[in-house]
């Protein structure tokens, strides 16, 4: 049976303003969504709601797993059901050796029902499996001894997010504007190896701006989300239209998600500006 | 022999008890007479005192503790930064007596002379007499110094000869259940030499009760190599009040690692006086504080001559209703140019009533320097927690691999494998679950 992972009429609040407000998606294990919108719009919310961050609020609505609600279980049930989001600024863990990181995250993804406290996955074979990981994705090995994220460049921290899912191997992965902040190389190393890591073996929703991704990565549903709402549906052509066309069709279209959109959209840079 | 009290009140009376039945040299009783009138003329610090008006003093009482003499510990104490480590000799005490000692006897053909402070003043009289407590530790300074420089009765003590490389570390063990420690560490590094000292202080029981008043002096002579570790591990009723100096000479180059995670109270004065040219000193600390504990340190890096180098570092984490004080104060003299002089103290708070204060200074009185300093203050970023759960960590883990990474920047700077992984199992056994 195929893993579903199935959100419904999802309402989410941060401080009590509502930032999502009724989305529906269902992708099913093998399939690529993209999910596409303007500034402001909730796409980078929603990604860290299905993985649980504890600010935002769920006022109503609910994330399945196989049928299984989600809302309850913290970040790392999730993460050992099967989620994973490649996250768009990746914090730094100053002092954690990146292997020694991954070495724990595994053991843990792999063996949901571990302790805490029980042993690790053996050294040598998860040493083995890391390395060929990071040959894929063109990282020297010294890399796997750098802290997590610390001082990492861009391009770095974004193979270094590609890396933890090619070793999580989750059935849901959401990447979160993966392309941002890459010259046009980095990103064509990180769509292929997206592509080779988790096309067709996993659900990939990617958060982007951007086609570039989606060129090695065609959709098979693009999404496009205004004001809290996914307000359209569509294959990739609609991907393709959003990036050459940009969002004016859909703004004038929807002209009530349009205006919320525009609200959220000033209220992010009044914070930006601290007024 | 008539029946000796076992037990010395600290008064007149047991003080000449106490110079009755050492049958120390005559200068060392002169020194001890002194500090004793200065400790007698002295008040107790008072809170009105910049140093002072952070750490309460008022359940302290000093008449509550009595040195111990002649008692035998209940086993050797338990010791851990000797593990895997071969060491090249051990110096153990007690309640504040000299249980053993020994030094390999390669090191002693050497000239190296390794042994207890008491045996020391007895049969290295004239070699330690220039040095004890004469050039670097201030018997005066507040009257916890005094009182240690009256009634020291434990020690150790370390001479390295000119040129001599001591490739095996000396260990030092300190055990404290109850009684009174007042011992002294004397390190002296002739020109050229090196050695590495692992010091410890421990108590068998966690929660072990006793006063400890000590002093610390490391003397590394020119181009001379000194790494020095002392872990405070006593248990969570013990007073702690120490005096540490050292003074680095031309071209030497002092390590200096300190963990500092037992004690219900301890106020500690580290000193690193940079005397001779391009002398250097790396300081590491490491402070983990639980329950009411409070750990005071104020430290001192003074650079007296020109291209000299300090670098300290202290990391703290605190957790439930404990406390940590840092004071950190680089002094640059006016004929000290081109000092570089680094100080940085970061503290995590583990609990909401946990608390740190961190005061670092400057002062500088020459022109031509590079000094910075800083410190930070916070709780466990709630980000970081996120990011290890979403990667299957449990929220405990996280913090723990949080804490980890913390103290490992300093772990870092830590050359000695056994140094590294005491504090680090000793911090991991410590830290709890938080909500």
């Amino acid at each position: 049976m195929t893993d579903v992972l199935e959100i419904q009429d999802l309402h989410v609040s941060v401080e009590g303003k509502p930032i999502l407000r009724g989305v529906n998606l269902l992708i099913r294990r093998g399939e690529t969504h993209a999910l596409m919108g303007p500034n402001g719009s909730g796409k980078s919310t929603l990604g860290l709601v299905i993985m649980g961050h504890p600010n935002y609020e769920v006022t109503s609505g609910s994330i399945k797993l196989n049928g299984q609600e989600l809302l309850e279980a913290g970040p790392d049930e999730r993460a050992r059901q099967g989620l994973f989001m490649a996250f768009q600024r990746p914090v730094a863990i100053p002092g954690v050796k990146l292997a020694d990181f991954m070495r724990h995250a595994t053991t843990n993804v792999r063996n949901p029902d571990r302790k805490e406290g029980e042993e690790l996955i053996a050294m040598r074979e998860f040493r083995k499996e890391l390395r060929s990981n990071m040959d894929q994705l063109k990282m020297d090995h010294e890399f796997a001894r750098r802290y997590v994220n610390d001082g990492f460049s861009g391009g770095e921290m974004k193979r270094a997010e590609i890396l933890q899912m090619a070793m999580l191997q989750p059935k849901f992965a959401i990447l979160d504007e993966t392309d941002s902040g890459l010259d046009a190389d980095a990103v064509r190393l990180a769509s292929q190896s997206i592509a080779e890591i988790g096309r067709d073996k996993m659900g990939l929703l990617i958060i982007t701006h951007h086609d570039k991704l989606l060129e090695h990565n065609p959709p098979e549903y693009t999404h496009v989300i205004l004001g809290g709402r996914i307000v359209e549906s569509g294959g990739v052509e609609l991907a393709n239209e959003l990036y050459s066309k940009g969002y004016e069709r859909i703004r004038q279209q929807y002209p009530d998600a349009n205006a919320v959109n525009q609200s959220m959209e000033e209220e992010d840079a009044s914070q930006v500006l601290g007024t | 022999m008539p029946e000796v009290e076992s037990a010395l009140p600290f008064t007149l009376d047991g003080f000449q008890q106490l110079l009755d039945r050492r049958g120390d040299p005559d200068w060392v009783v002169e020194a001890r007479r002194e500090a004793w009138a200065a400790f007698e003329a002295m008040e107790w610090p008072s809170r009105s005192s910049e140093e002072w008006m952070r750490t309460d003093l008022r359940l302290f009482h000093l008449d509550r503790f009595h040195l111990v003499v002649n008692e035998e510990p209940p086993e050797t104490p338990l010791s851990v930064l000797n593990q895997g480590v071969d060491v090249g000799g051990r110096a153990v005490s007690w309640n504040g007596a000299t249980h053993s000692e020994w030094v390999s006897e390669d090191l002693a053909a050497k000239g190296v002379v390794f042994c207890s402070l008491n045996r020391a003043v007895q049969e290295h009289s004239e070699l330690v007499r220039p040095y004890l407590m004469n050039r670097a530790f201030e018997s005066r300074y507040d009257r916890f110094a005094a009182l240690h420089a009256a009634w020291w009765n434990s020690g150790s003590f370390l001479y390295v000869p000119r040129g001599v490389v001591v490739e095996q570390p000396l260990h030092l063990v300190s055990g404290l259940s109850g009684g009174a420690d007042l011992g002294h560490t004397l390190v002296v590094l002739d020109e050229g030499a090196e050695a590495t000292v692992l010091s410890e202080s421990l108590s068998p029981e966690p929660k072990a009760t006793g006063l400890h008043c000590g002093g610390v002096e490391l003397l590394v002579g020119q181009g001379a190599n000194l790494r020095f570790v002392n872990l405070q591990d006593w248990g969570t009723g013990v007073w702690h009040f120490a005096q540490q100096k050292a003074l680095v000479d031309r071209d030497a180059n002092l390590q200096w690692t300190v963990g500092a995670l037992g004690a219900k109270l301890a106020k500690v004065n580290q000193h690193v006086e940079l005397l001779g040219r391009r002398a250097e000193c790396q300081v590491n600390g490491v402070m983990f504080t639980e329950g009411r504990q409070h750990l005071a340190y104020h430290t001192l890096q003074h650079h007296v001559s020109p291209d000299c180098h300090s670098d300290f570092l202290y990391k703290g984490a605190l957790q439930d209703q404990s406390r940590i004080v840092w004071r950190g104060m680089i002094k640059v003299d006016p004929k000290a140019q081109k000092t570089d002089g680094y100080q940085r103290n970061d503290n995590l708070l583990l609990s909401d009533v946990a608390r740190s204060d961190s005061i670092p200074g400057l002062e500088i009185e020459a022109d031509d320097v590079r000094c910075t300093h800083g410190s930070t203050s916070g709780r466990v970023d709630e980000e970081l927690i996120f990011y290890a759960r979403c990667r299957g960590y449990t929220r405990k883990e996280a913090i723990r691999m949080i804490v980890a990474g913390f103290f490992q920047q300093v772990f870092d700077r830590i050359p000695i494998e056994s140094v590294r992984e005491a504090l680090g199992e000793s911090i991991a056994r410590r830290v709890r679950d938080y909500e």
